[in-house]
């Protein structure tokens, strides 16, 4: 239960950092490369390295590079969305999302087997 | 175009929406942590690179450009659909450089775990830093 709280606080504390420093800098478009920060992975990889291991945290390192490129294509279409289709921030956000779990879930399947 | 750093624009993020992205940040971390133990680190690495607060922060840039417009008068609601979509042009090459965060960690992290995370996080922000600069060239 610690562990989980302090996951919490971790992962909490990292996000903010980086949306705060995204939100002072200008223009947009370079402010939106803190969108893609490793937060979530800075505040939770010490944690697990600690309890799983150097091997375990190697294999979150390397499903990581695929998470990264379904995040990429998941944030064009987000982009696409709001440019050509004039969606909503937030209709077009979660609409895409089924964008992140079929390249995360499809590639990580076809490389790793899932295993 | 030079990359400018604005601090007085923290003051338009009201104490609330940290608090939002404070909640679903932890949420998210403690959710990518249950995934890996149950499901194992090849599931579990992948929800360290899942869009958890984007939702939430591309729906505050949409509003906080839209009021900052209408409130000099200007039809806002186009203008921030396009700030938000320019953010989320940069995040996609941000995600670049969080595919090297990955890199370095799969191919680092058993030799030297510390130097690992130091070259790792190097590399994310070099690498997203880099590929703002060639998309500007391009």
């Amino acid at each position: 239960m610690l562990e989980y709280g302090l996951r919490f606080l971790a992962g909490g504390i990292a996000v903010c950092a980086f949306a705060a420093l995204g939100d002072t800098l200008r223009p947009k478009s370079f402010a939106g490369l803190f969108g893609a920060a490793p937060s979530i992975a800075l505040a939770t990889l010490l944690l697990t390295l600690s309890q799983k291991g150097a091997p375990f945290v190697a294999l979150e390192g390397r499903s990581m590079i695929l998470g990264a490129f379904a995040l990429a294509l998941y944030s064009w279409s987000v982009c696409v969305l709001l440019k050509n289709f004039l969606l909503s921030s937030w209709t077009a956000t979660m609409a895409a999302l089924i964008v992140w779990f079929a390249v995360a879930l499809g590639a990580s399947a076809a490389l790793f087997q899932l295993s | 175009m030079i990359v400018q750093f604005k601090p007085s624009a923290l003051r338009q993020t009201r104490w609330y929406e940290y608090l939002v992205r404070f909640v679903l940040g932890g949420a998210m971390t403690v959710v990518a942590g249950l995934i890996a133990a149950r499901f194992g680190p090849v599931i579990g690495g992948l929800f360290l690179a899942f869009p958890a607060i984007f939702p939430a922060s591309a729906t505050l840039i949409e509003k906080h450009v839209r009021e900052r417009k209408e409130k000099a008068g200007l039809p806002g609601v186009r203008r921030g659909k396009e700030a938000a979509a320019l953010d989320a042009a940069g995040a996609a090459l941000g995600s670049f450089g969080l595919a090297a965060f990955g890199l370095v960690i799969w191919l680092m992290i058993v030799q030297s775990p510390a130097w690992a995370l130091v070259f790792a996080a190097a590399s994310w922000l070099a690498v997203a830093v880099l590929g703002w600069h060639v998309r500007r060239w391009l």
